[in-house]
């Protein structure tokens, strides 16, 4: 009485081929991940060596290696981490354990949202205006990661407030009952708590900085420095631009030295993406609420 | 309890004012996202408005296609082309990117399961991860050959070849939004749905779909404001030579990679150089418009 009829059937054929269709659509999203770093893979590795890595561009960059860049991009995405992780982690501090829920609060989420919207390059318009111009830091390493760190803020500051928000609230209740503090709850029973998950947002925002090119290359970086940099105020090569200078702007480039600069970037921005996904994962087995 | 005790426990204490500090520190770094939005409105303004009080016409800002800013006889600063090029591309970028991220999604939220529907997020991640000029240089070293080969055109740089770059960039946003969407619909409406006998794609497309309608066109929205505001790989792979493009291999230049392109090579207080960042007050607006129009699309449906 209740077996499949004719449109039974006939939905299922239906329902099969709909499943397949949306499968082959996420299917092409996949390909050009695995596309791009096989190729990177194929026509960069083989440049890639120690003197690569650790040695001066040479030949009007057409030759040697990539290891101003590289210890420039170092340099760019450290500073500017000092500058957004302390502000990013406390301003979800704020939106999680402090903020009422009221029109003030709405207007810094929604001037979250369009921190993270505005064009990079608009990221750098304000760099230069505001660091290099206004605060007379000049094209630096300073102005770079100061315009880097604001960029980026938002991924912290998402980030820390979904790993403080998954703390229990019972946990900072327990606290409050034992005559703390708010503060000394924050300090003691929600960070710990949400440290790792605040980690992973801070990894996530290394690969970010560490990919950007506009924001840095009218504040900071440059094309090419005989030198390296020694203080905040030099301006310093970045491993972003280089690819933007070695793919563009320098004639006579061999084929591989692009491919192996991008390889060198892909490689770290996936690698941190991986140490991220690794924490998380390990995050979610071990959490026991 | 002793009178008295009351006061004492209510004592502004060393503890009461070191909690009061850092709400007080917490509170002045919560505001700050606030300060940064106004201040990059603010220090952009700043250096464009001797540009829009002196020198912008407004009709031959927005409606004139030459951008001529380093003319020495009769400089004209027209976006028209541009605005242009940059909307054709972001259009053909979302026709592209729509359909198969929210397939995509579809499929992550209702057909995938444990590992597998995890391991598909990851690699959906790690195309979020590439930076912008690596996708610029694919543009160029490989996408280009390809287009000049498929189609037989002079040039693969253009309309098209960026449209597919911003398409890929682009998806990761959507997917996860859109998927997003789909995770907030109830899990009762499937029930319901599946209770009087529809299949999971008739659920989907007469019950999901629906009700995820706000989030999949916020989702489209974040889309075209990423499409407005990528800079690098657009550079890259659009030839940037102004015209009005009339077909889908044309060079054409978009507004962000004007400002990237120039803005080294001008003089710090000449026209030419607070022009751009006239450009820059424009991105901010539209990008600030479908970023609100985004959000506010996306609450309406959490309130009703």
């Amino acid at each position: 009485m209740f077996g499949p009829t004719l449109i039974n059937h006939k939905n299922e054929r239906i329902q099969k081929r709909v499943q397949f269709l949306f499968g082959v659509m996420l299917f092409f999203l996949i390909v050009p991940v695995v596309l791009i770093v096989g190729t990177l893979l194929v026509k960069g590795s083989g440049i890639i060596s120690w003197s690569f890595l650790f040695h001066d561009p040479t030949n009007g960059m057409t030759e040697g290696g990539i290891f101003p860049a590289l210890f420039g991009t170092i340099w760019l995405v450290t500073v500017s981490l000092l500058a957004s992780v302390p502000l990013g982690v406390a301003a979800a501090i704020y939106l999680s354990e402090y903020a009422p829920d009221n029109l003030l609060t709405r207007l810094i989420q929604l001037a979250t949202i369009n921190l993270a919207g505005v064009p990079s390059i608009v990221h750098a318009l304000f760099g230069v205006g505001a660091f290099v111009v206004f605060f007379r830091f000049g094209t630096s390493i300073l102005a770079a990661s100061l315009t880097l760190a604001i960029m980026t803020l938002p991924v912290v500051i998402v980030s820390s407030w979904e790993s403080l928000q998954s703390v229990p609230r019972s946990f900072r209740e327990a606290c409050w009952n034992m005559g703390a503090t708010r503060w000394q709850t924050i300090w003691h029973v929600v960070l710990p708590n949400a440290f790792t998950g605040i980690l992973t947002g801070v990894i996530l925002q290394v690969s970010r900085a560490a990919g950007e090119t506009a924001p840095i290359m009218f504040t900071g970086a440059a094309m090419f420095l005989p030198f390296l940099p020694s203080s905040v105020f030099d301006q310093t090569m970045a491993l972003a631009l280089h690819l933007f200078v070695v793919t563009t702007q320098v004639p006579n480039v061999p084929e591989s030295l692009p491919y192996g600069v991008a390889l060198v970037l892909v490689g770290i921005v996936l690698l941190m993406n991986s140490v991220a996904i690794w924490i998380r994962m390990r995050l979610r087995r071990k959490k026991k609420w | 309890m002793e009178p008295g005790d009351a006061t004492r426990l209510d004592a502004r204490d060393s503890r009461w004012y070191i909690d009061k500090g850092f709400e007080i520190v917490m509170f002045l770094c919560g505001i700050s996202a606030i300060v940064f939005v106004v201040g990059i409105f603010l220090f952009v303004f700043r250096e464009g408005l001797g540009f829009i009080l002196h020198d912008m016409d407004v009709g031959e800002f927005f409606f004139s296609p030459k951008w001529r800013p380093t003319s020495l006889h009769h400089p004209t600063y027209g976006i028209l082309a541009m605005v242009a090029g940059t909307a054709a591309v972001t259009v053909l970028a979302m026709a592209i990117c729509l359909p198969f991220s929210i397939g995509a999604a579809i499929y992550i939220a209702e057909f995938a399961t444990g590992r597998t529907r995890e391991t598909l997020k990851i690699l959906i991640e790690f195309l979020a991860a590439i930076p912008s000029v690596v996708w610029g240089f694919i543009a160029l070293s490989i996408m280009n050959p390809l287009i000049i080969t498929l189609f037989d055109v002079p040039m693969g740089l253009g309309v098209l070849n960026s449209a597919l770059i911003l398409a890929l960039m682009a998806a990761p946003i959507v997917t996860s939004i859109a998927e997003d969407a789909f995770k907030a619909v109830p899990d009762s409406y499937r029930e319901a749905a599946e209770a009087l006998g529809a299949t999971r794609w008739q659920t989907i497309y007469k019950v999901v779909l629906p009700a995820a309608r706000n989030g999949l066109l916020s989702a489209g929205l974040l889309g075209v404001g990423r499409g407005f505001g990528e800079t690098m790989a657009v550079l890259m792979a659009s030839g940037h030579s102004i015209n009005l493009p009339t077909s889908v291999f044309d060079s054409f230049r978009a507004l962000t990679a004007t400002i990237a392109a120039e803005l080294g090579e001008t003089p710090v207080g000449s026209s030419h150089y607070q022009s751009l960042f006239a450009i820059g007050i424009f991105l901010f607006f539209i990008t600030f418009i479908i970023n609100m129009t985004a959000d506010f699309v996306v609450r309406g449906v959490r309130k009703g």
